[in-house]
């Protein structure tokens, strides 16, 4: 069944687009990312023109995340004061970012930026989890016991001033690392339209050794509002999100995401972490290949003033 | 899509005029008539892409050159001008990366040719340079007169490439078709990301192989109510349209974890 996108301007399949949602809601419901780093590229490759696919891509986010994080809520999994302090740097780098993206788009390197970025991104975060999480899965099976949270076991971060503590998450930590998070992964948000679960996630546990339990749900919680923020301003300042799109994609990602949620809780930490951090590589893989192996055409084609 | 599809009203004084004895004798020139019954075609929620029937007549044919089938008829529907840049992607580092680009002026987005027979065999190329019909002979206009030649046109090839691989530029040989001596009709391809906008539907006429008449008729492409009403709202009230979008996300969201909640 076809049905006609009132801002992207095409015409395209609902079926395929509610499976997309599915399938990514399904995904991010049971690692607690926003699923955005899939949508996005995805709907790039379903012919949605990329400055779209970025801001409606943040738009589903929305829906994802909120559902998810309603369940993290009533699980008691989620650092209400930790997400509030991640989610002011986040304000700052949306903000940030979205210059950044007018300009590169005005330069016509949009696209390119965003594929590398991606590539970098998430071939780093995932090899490294990779590595991490293979480790602890060879740990707990000869029988050892994990030795990510341990305390008395600081780095150069648990020394910066400036210290708070985050009662949710059993930690006393200096402001300034997680301030620098939240803007870094706003910025992100809004010129790769993701929410940035998949760094955030990563880096509250190794960073700032946060439980993986709760890192899901705070993670989601900021990314509600660091992606409703990028929705606005998309919004407001270039015209690129299609709210029937972006409906669509909801709707299977709402469905995917409390199943998803549910499968996630039959496994352990670091299995999660693996299969994230292999689901991560595998994007950042397809993306790779994209930059080096000759395009089908060289040639493309845009509009001076928008998309 | 059957509501698509724009009739056209016949101008029937055309059956009339050819056989008016006054005129046998002092020789006539030939005319031809396209005009659109409706003005608009509106684009729905189910949109995907259409055939656009254009009906029009043809006054004061010859019997003998029609019965000879020497009658040639080109229609064409043109969208809107806009401004394209065109870039090509060169390999730095391994990478495949945007870097020349050529700015041309009015363009059209579309494109979309019927003929009734293959173009090279109704007139020659000179006769379509000089009329600028066909996608091949469009001008572009480059933005940057600097440039050289060469690199202009191979951007220029570029550009009708693409249009034509996105279904935008195209062309229907046997798309007009003779349904009596006087009456034709011509079948011209909607693309399914076909622009909104005023469209100019055009017909040329030619008799062997010279060009005699041309007419033309405009025709406005727009979305329909629902599509429509999002589209202006997220253009002239844009910040509380985000805001829908977001609270939009937020009720699905919740929604959904009441009807599919599984813990």
């Amino acid at each position: 069944m076809g049905i006609y996108l009132p801002i992207a301007e095409i015409s395209v399949n609902v079926f395929v687009l509610l499976a997309m949602g599915a399938a990514v809601g399904f995904l991010s419901g049971m690692f607690g990312v926003g699923g955005g780093f899939l949508i996005t590229p995805l709907l790039i490759f379903y012919n949605i023109p990329p400055a779209i696919a970025v801001a409606t891509g943040a738009n589903q986010v929305i829906a994802s995340s909120f559902s998810g994080a309603l369940s993290h809520v009533k699980r008691g999994t989620l650092d209400f004061k930790l997400g509030g302090v991640l989610l002011a740097g986040g304000i700052v780098g949306s903000t940030g970012g979205i210059f950044v993206f007018g300009f590169l788009r005005r330069l016509g390197q949009l696209d390119l930026f965003i594929s590398l970025l991606y590539v970098v991104l998430l071939g780093t975060v995932g090899g490294l989890m990779l590595v991490e999480s293979v480790n602890a899965l060879r740990a707990t099976r000869s029988g050892a016991a994990p030795v990510l949270k341990k305390s008395g076991q600081h780095n150069w971060i648990h020394r910066l001033p400036l210290k708070m503590r985050f009662r949710a998450s059993k930690l006393f930590v200096s402001v300034i690392p997680v301030l620098g998070l939240g803007a870094g992964i706003g910025f992100l948000s809004s010129i790769m339209g993701v929410g940035g679960g998949f760094i955030m996630v990563p880096a509250l546990i190794y960073l700032l050794k946060v439980p993986t339990n709760v890192v899901i749900g705070t993670s989601l919680f900021q990314i509600i509002f660091t992606s409703a923020y990028t929705t606005l301003v998309h919004a407001t300042t270039n015209q690129t999100v299609d709210v029937m799109l972006a409906f669509l994609l909801m709707a299977g990602g709402v469905a995917g995401a409390q199943y998803g949620a549910k499968a996630g809780q039959r496994l352990r930490g670091e299995q999660l972490r693996a299969l994230l951090a292999l689901l991560v590589l595998a994007v950042a893989i397809r993306l790779a290949i994209d930059l080096f192996v000759t395009p089908p055409n060289l040639y493309s084609l845009s509009g001076v003033g928008l998309t | 899509m059957a509501g698509l599809r724009a009739f056209l009203a016949v101008a029937s004084l055309s059956l009339f005029a050819a056989v008016s004895p006054g005129k046998a004798q002092t020789p006539t020139t030939e005319n031809i008539q396209i005009g659109l019954s409706t003005d608009h075609v509106s684009i729905t929620a189910g949109f995907s892409g259409a055939d656009l029937t254009i009906f029009g007549s043809l006054e004061n044919a010859d019997p003998l050159v029609a019965r000879q089938g020497r009658y040639d008829i080109i229609v064409v529907l043109e969208g809107p001008a806009r401004p394209v840049v065109v870039r090509r992607k060169d390999r730095v580092l391994g990478i495949w990366v945007n870097l020349e680009s050529e700015t041309f002026e009015n363009v059209p987005v579309s494109y979309s040719v019927a003929t009734t027979r293959p173009l090279q065999d109704v007139t020659d190329p000179n006769s379509y340079k000089q009329l600028s019909l066909g996608a091949a002979n469009l001008y572009m206009q480059p933005a940057d007169d600097g440039d050289s030649p060469a690199t202009i046109e191979e951007f220029t090839a570029a550009l009708r490439e693409r249009k034509t691989a996105t279904g935008l530029y195209s062309e229907n040989v046997g798309g007009v078709q003779f349904l009596s001596q006087n009456l034709f009709r011509a079948t011209v391809r909607l693309a399914p990301n076909v622009p909104v906008g005023t469209h100019k539907a055009r017909a040329f006429l030619f008799k062997s192989g010279l060009f005699i008449k041309e007419s033309s008729a405009q025709l406005e492409i727009r979305k329909s109510g629902f599509e429509q009403s999002i589209f202006r709202v997220a253009h002239d009230y844009s910040f509380l349209y985000g805001i829908f979008a977001v609270s939009l996300a937020m009720l699905t969201g919740w929604l959904g974890r009441l009807v599919f909640r599984k813990d």
